[in-house]
């Protein structure tokens, strides 16, 4: 498995052959991964792909059927203790008390944690100060915005000062506004070298927060590496000219060779190696009397490599 | 700290959540289990006491229906609270908030021991609070200081063995309006096939053989023996194993939900 990005730090998550099925369908079919301390790892898949389960067996609210994993050292079926001691977990559903105000969620969280009255005290204004809840400090949960929920939620999981923090589908729901937020925190996270594993639906979320991504389809990993990596294993850069007329389009299909209409519409679709001389070239050979209406220059993204790998198997196997 | 001292940490913490929301939902936690059985008291009594005194005639002993009445909705009062404890149970487990008290590795016992010890507590003030209308309307109890003591100590078994199955329903419920729902044969269903209302042996043969074997038939009857300042007789002793089969029943139960599918 590629560690090479971090090869200096140790193993915080190390997953092997990680199975587990109901009694109606296969959840996980043999799930392998290794995850590097201090690291941002995104799990990436489409509902349904099994990433709920994955996080559930790692934060031992559930059993795998088979396979062996450590979280932070610990053994997660020999030490599951050892392990809740050292991990928070953000469910995809907020888990706050909504009958209790903001300050008594992280104090009961505190509690739990068996922290002393003076450091429960003071983590609970610091956290507050944190997630920007000091002013409805004192106001039940419940009426709280989907937000401010996430907030608290996430400053209750970080309360105990775990080393490894699982965050489940952590913005969906979310506004823009929010979901930024979210993301701020979490980079404020990854700041202070806690290990985060995250499960998305949003590619851009991977993108923008995770070191390392795995795509999780059909209960398995068909890709893994980091955002970067994942995208140059596809061509796919082009550009995309867009005509007024039937006749344009067909006069630059027949001038630059290499290039294929799209299905819709009067789009051509050209390659692109990227760089502006290619791309200087192009329009030079298209000359003055074919009119062009638009042009697009697509890079790949990561929503190209999530659709390769995830809608149509048979094409998509890039790895 | 030994294992035991974080038990009892937890359990005290989560007993100050509880105590917490039970302020908080004071109205909806209280009104119901207070207003269903009094309702039920100035049912029985003022529309069907009069005609179910005649029939029961001398036979208890020529004393008011009201009498005979108020023991049987002091019970349905302790049954009466099933509802809110598993319709609290039900929503920590549906919510998310379950789970993370897992993933805190605070046990069992503990995230079950707010909900049990205050929903005794709470089902005590009800319970005064019903005996007191009772007395308003004419109730008078013949209980001395000892039967009073031994009254709260059933009211309190009996108590608490019905929150363990109403907490066992709450974890296996999907949601809290089912819980709601399978709580009624605890409220309703059972105190009727019971000697709450009237005696048994006015019943039909087949109902009045399974009144006279069900759990909650001792459980009244004991609290009338205590009220009436009757001596304590078999009633009581019986009443007490049968809420200490249930509490375990409940327990194990608890134990079954826990566990499915989970670790």
């Amino acid at each position: 498995m590629n560690v090479a990005t971090q090869p200096q730090r140790p193993t915080a998550v190390s997953v092997a052959g990680l199975r587990k099925a109901y009694a109606d369908k296969v959840v996980l079919v043999g799930v392998d991964l290794q995850i590097a301390a201090g690291e941002v790892f995104a799990l990436l898949g489409p509902n349904g792909a099994g990433k709920t389960t994955a996080v559930r067996i790692l934060s031992t609210l559930l059993r795998a059927d088979a396979g062996s994993a450590t979280v932070c050292g610990y053994d997660l079926d020999r030490e599951p203790h050892k392990v809740r001691s050292v991990i928070g977990v953000t469910g995809q559903f907020s888990a706050v008390d909504p009958l209790l105000s903001g300050e008594e969620n992280l104090a009961l969280m505190g509690r739990l944690h068996h922290l002393s009255g003076t450091d429960r005290r003071a983590r609970t204004i610091e956290l507050l100060e944190r997630f920007d809840l000091v002013e409805a400090s004192r106001q039940v949960a419940g009426t709280y915005s989907g937000g401010m929920r996430r907030r608290l939620d996430l400053a209750m999981t970080l309360m105990g000062r775990p080393q490894m923090v699982f965050l489940d589908e952590p913005t969906t729901g979310l506004d823009p506004r929010g979901r930024q937020t979210v993301w701020q925190q979490i980079r404020d996270l990854a700041a202070g070298g806690i290990t985060i594993l995250l499960t998305t639906q949003y590619l851009e979320e991977a993108d923008r927060l995770a070191d390392r991504v795995a795509v999780l389809d059909g209960g398995r990993i068909v890709a893994e590496g980091t955002p970067g990596q994942l995208k140059s294993r596809l061509p796919g850069a082009h550009v995309r000219l867009r005509f007024a007329h039937r006749s344009s389009l067909d006069a630059a299909a027949r001038a630059l060779p290499a290039s294929r209409p799209d299905e819709e519409g009067l789009v051509l679709r050209v390659p692109h190696p990227g760089g502006v001389r290619p791309l200087r070239e192009m329009l030079a050979r298209l000359g003055d009397d074919i009119q062009v209406e638009d042009l697009f220059i697509h890079t790949p993204d990561l929503d190209d490599v999530f659709f390769a790998l995830t809608a149509n198997p048979s094409r998509g196997q890039i790895r | 700290m030994t294992n035991l001292a974080i038990a009892a940490q937890d359990s005290a913490t989560m007993l100050g959540r509880e105590l917490k929301h039970t302020r908080r939902l004071f109205g909806l936690l209280f009104v119901g289990s207070i207003l269903v059985p009094v309702v039920m008291l100035l049912l029985f009594d003022y529309i069907l006491g009069g005609a179910i005194g005649l029939g029961l005639g001398g036979r208890e002993g020529g004393r008011a229906y009201i009498d005979f009445l108020v023991p049987g909705i002091l019970m349905m009062t302790v049954a009466a609270g099933s509802s809110a404890t598993a319709i609290n149970v039900c929503t920590d487990m549906t919510g998310g908030i379950f789970d993370r008290f897992r993933v805190m590795a605070v046990g069992r016992g503990a995230l079950l021991a707010g909900h049990i010890w205050v929903s005794v507590l709470r089902t005590l003030v009800t319970a005064t609070v019903v005996i007191g209308v009772g007395v308003m309307v004419g109730f008078r109890p013949r209980a001395s200081g000892w039967d009073w003591v031994g009254l709260i100590g059933i009211v309190a078994a009996f108590s608490f063995a019905v929150t363990w199955l109403s907490a066992a329903i709450g974890m296996a419920a999907k949601s809290a309006a089912a819980a709601n729902g399978w709580t009624l044969p605890i409220q309703f269903l059972l105190p009727f096939l019971s000697s709450t209302f009237v005696p048994t042996d006015t019943m039909p043969a087949g109902l009045r053989w399974f009144a006279e074997r069900q759990p909650f038939t001792p459980v009244v009857d004991s609290m009338r023996d205590l009220l009436g300042g009757a001596p304590i007789g078999s009633a009581a002793y019986l009443a007490l194993v049968w809420c200490g089969v249930m509490a375990l029943a409940g327990y194990l139960w608890t134990r079954l939900a826990f566990d499915r599918g989970s670790r």
